[in-house]
């Protein structure tokens, strides 16, 4: 049965879900329940994660499977991959993911790479949880939160040979990624945008999985080819929706894995409408944009009608005013301007 | 380092168990001659690659290794070869490893710093200091979560030390209270750098004592004080209580890596201090010594053990290197 759920608790779900059909998932983090070993004082899941996503799975689980960690990613991360190694299949919340500055090396070095230096005697059942994205708060009052929480950086992680990179654009997507992350027998790093998570969705009732690997596409359109990952995605339907009153035909991708990249359903829309615009909030240094956009350089140059945009951030950190923070995330007007300058051409 | 250096602390009640005696000895001498023979033909020119040996250290990994299961886990470090031979892993799969063949412990793709293998607990050596630890925390976490007895050991350097990752380690085992013995190799060096220089406080076990973890400070070169006191740290282990630390004082003989000249940072005086305490000979002249074992028995288990190596070099050069496709196989699991 499918009914109306909130992003967050679609993932909510996707955890408790899996937690109760496999007793090798276990679930650790920064307050992931939070007031840890104040049960005696009535404090129980006092957090249940920065946003809420986890609230109420220790009273199901326990907190021998919701392990509230010290401050120490680097850590806990490591002990998340030893523990995958053997035997169970941890879910570990990197809470944002600027934070991966502290914990790069059990990620890549050990994570990531295992497999491979091992000769293939073991696999790394590992998802990393974490949150991307700028806040949206209201440019006229103060800010948001500043570089070090608003990053989205998970060309990081699509860099790095032996992870997966998942990045869900509304609830449907995040409960069926966080299953087939979970599943997944390699190590798979889970992006949700922060300004998603109060996002309300159609989401089926039963577990199921989004296959990690493949791009959606969720407009179909004739003129032009607009790419968009996360909360860009959205942004790409609204651009879709004006140039559509300017009788330009977009067809719109959500591209969901970011490794693997679905080449092929890149490749096939832009061969069907020879113009590409890339939406990203990234920056645009070897990024994720830049990358599909050398796909198509390499695979579809012969059918490009124009050149391939790239909407992203701009080289700068996320600012902390409203104003800036506003003003640095595209926009679907940005995508507009991209899309006719391309077809203009 | 105890003045009495020329003998080991040989319990009485193990005068008898000659089983146990000549496995510690036998796998000393293996892990010294596979060493050897690894820096012989590196000398050569008959081998190449990274590789940090572990000569010198060998009563730390066989005391420590003697008191696990086959199903306890053992994360190493990059100097991880004694660990490895100690934990039971095929020392001609290991030697095949180090020539980059596909019949090597992980199909000649990790290497001297990777050697692993997950049949026997062997979760890795590692080429970043202190990466091991977080590895043996999480086996250990696993092992409590699957609700088995299994135990699960760090080994890592003084070096690593200096790595804020083994104090986040050693909090957590503390708060979970976890089957994790960390054992520190203080082997004086970290790289080129001593340890008088790279620790404020020499004194690791008031360091990690502040942590509410049980420590104690051993003669490294010592096999059975080795054993002894790793004994009450498995049994606190697999009984519920806890972590345990264990800095076991030890030299190596080598360079940090082969090819490192030692001597353009300590002196042969240095040197010739440890070396008269040599762990193999101490053990030899103690166990001989109280009538435990004859001397032909252990020159029997020398001949023994000059086989094996001699075998493991014939089975690696007689190995065939990984196919090109293995290139990109076991990136992922699937292709």
């Amino acid at each position: 049965m499918t009914r109306e759920l909130v992003f967050s608790r679609a993932e909510n779900e996707a955890l408790r879900q899996e937690m109760e059909r496999d007793p090798t998932v276990i679930l650790m983090g920064e307050d992931v329940a939070g007031a840890a070993g104040r049960a005696d004082q009535g404090f129980v899941d006092a957090w249940g994660g920065p946003m809420g996503a986890t609230k109420g799975l220790i009273q199901r689980f326990g907190p021998g499977r919701v392990i509230d960690t010290p401050i120490c990613e680097m850590g806990f991360i490591g002990a998340a991959v030893g523990a995958a190694v053997t035997g169970l299949r941890p879910v570990a919340e990197l809470m944002f993911v600027n934070f991966v500055g502290v914990c790069l090396d059990p990620i890549m070095n050990e994570g990531a790479f295992l497999r491979y230096m091992l000769g293939g005697q073991v696999s790394v059942p590992l998802v990393i949880k974490t949150a991307i994205g700028a806040t949206g708060r209201a440019p006229e009052r103060g800010g948001g939160s500043a570089a070090q929480h608003s990053g989205s950086m998970y060309s990081i992680f699509a860099h790095v040979p032996g992870l997966k990179c998942v990045v869900p654009s509304d609830a449907y997507t995040a409960k069926g990624l966080l299953i087939a992350a979970i599943r997944d027998d390699d190590p798979v790093v889970y992006c949700s945008h922060r300004q998603l998570a109060g996002t309300r969705g159609e989401v089926p009732e039963e577990p199921y999985t989004v296959p990690i690997g493949k791009a959606r596409r969720l407009r179909p359109g004739r003129d032009v080819t607009l790419v968009g990952i996360a909360r860009m995605t959205g942004v790409c339907l609204e651009a879709a929706a004006r140039l559509a009153e300017e009788g330009v035909e977009a067809e719109v991708v959500d591209l969901l894995s970011l490794s693997p990249l679905d080449e092929e359903t890149l490749v096939e829309s832009v061969r069907r409408t020879g113009h590409l615009v890339v939406v990203d909030e990234d920056t645009p240094r070897c990024s994720v944009a830049r990358d599909v956009a050398a796909v198509i350089a390499d695979r579809a140059i012969d059918r490009l009608d124009g050149p391939v945009k790239t909407v992203t951030s701009p080289h700068a950190p996320v600012p902390y005013s409203g104003v800036l923070e506003a003003a640095y995330v595209p926009t679907p007007e940005a995508v507009v301007t991209a899309a006719l300058a391309t077809l203009r051409d | 380092m105890p003045d009495a250096a020329s003998e080991t602390t040989l319990q009485p009640d193990l005068l008898g168990d000659v089983e146990l005696l000549r496995r510690l000895y036998r796998q000393m001498v293996t892990i010294r001659r596979f060493e050897e023979r690894v820096h012989a033909l590196r000398q050569s020119g008959g081998l190449q690659g990274s590789a940090h040996l572990y000569v010198g250290q060998e009563s730390v990994a066989v005391g420590v290794c003697a008191r696990l299961r086959r199903d306890d886990y053992v994360a190493s470090t990059h100097r991880g070869h004694g660990h490895a031979i100690a934990k039971g892993v095929d020392v001609a799969r290991m030697m095949a490893e180090l020539f980059g063949r596909e019949t090597g412990t992980n199909r000649g793709k990790g290497g001297s710093m990777h050697i692993a293998d997950a049949n026997v607990g062997m979760l890795g050596a590692t080429g970043v200091v202190g990466a091991g630890v977080p590895m043996a925390l999480g086996a250990a976490l696993s092992a409590r979560t699957r609700g088995t007895d299994q135990v699960a050991v760090a080994f890592f350097g003084d070096g690593a030390m200096g790595q804020g990752l083994v104090y986040e380690c050693l909090n957590m085992s503390r708060i979970w209270k976890l089957p994790l013995i960390f054992v520190c190799e203080n082997n004086g060096y970290a790289e080129s750098t001593p340890v008088e220089y790279a620790l404020g406080s020499r004194d690791l076990a008031r360091r990690v004592e502040g942590f509410g973890v049980p420590t104690v400070t051993v003669d490294g070169q010592d096999v059975f004080a080795v054993y002894d006191r790793m004994g009450q740290a498995v049994a606190r282990a697999r009984g519920g209580g806890g972590p345990s630390f264990l800095e076991c004082k030890t030299y190596r003989y080598y360079g940090h890596f082969i090819g490192d000249d030692p001597r353009r940072y300590r002196t042969a005086e240095e040197e010739a201090y440890y070396r008269e305490r040599d762990c193999i000979e101490r053990f030899e002249r103690t166990v001989v010594g109280r009538g435990a074992l004859a001397e032909a028995e252990l020159r029997a288990i020398d001949q023994e053990v000059e086989r094996t190596i001699a075998t493991a070099v014939s089975f690696a050069e007689e190995s065939r290197p990984p196919a090109l496709s293995e290139l990109t196989t076991d990136v992922y699991t699937q292709g």
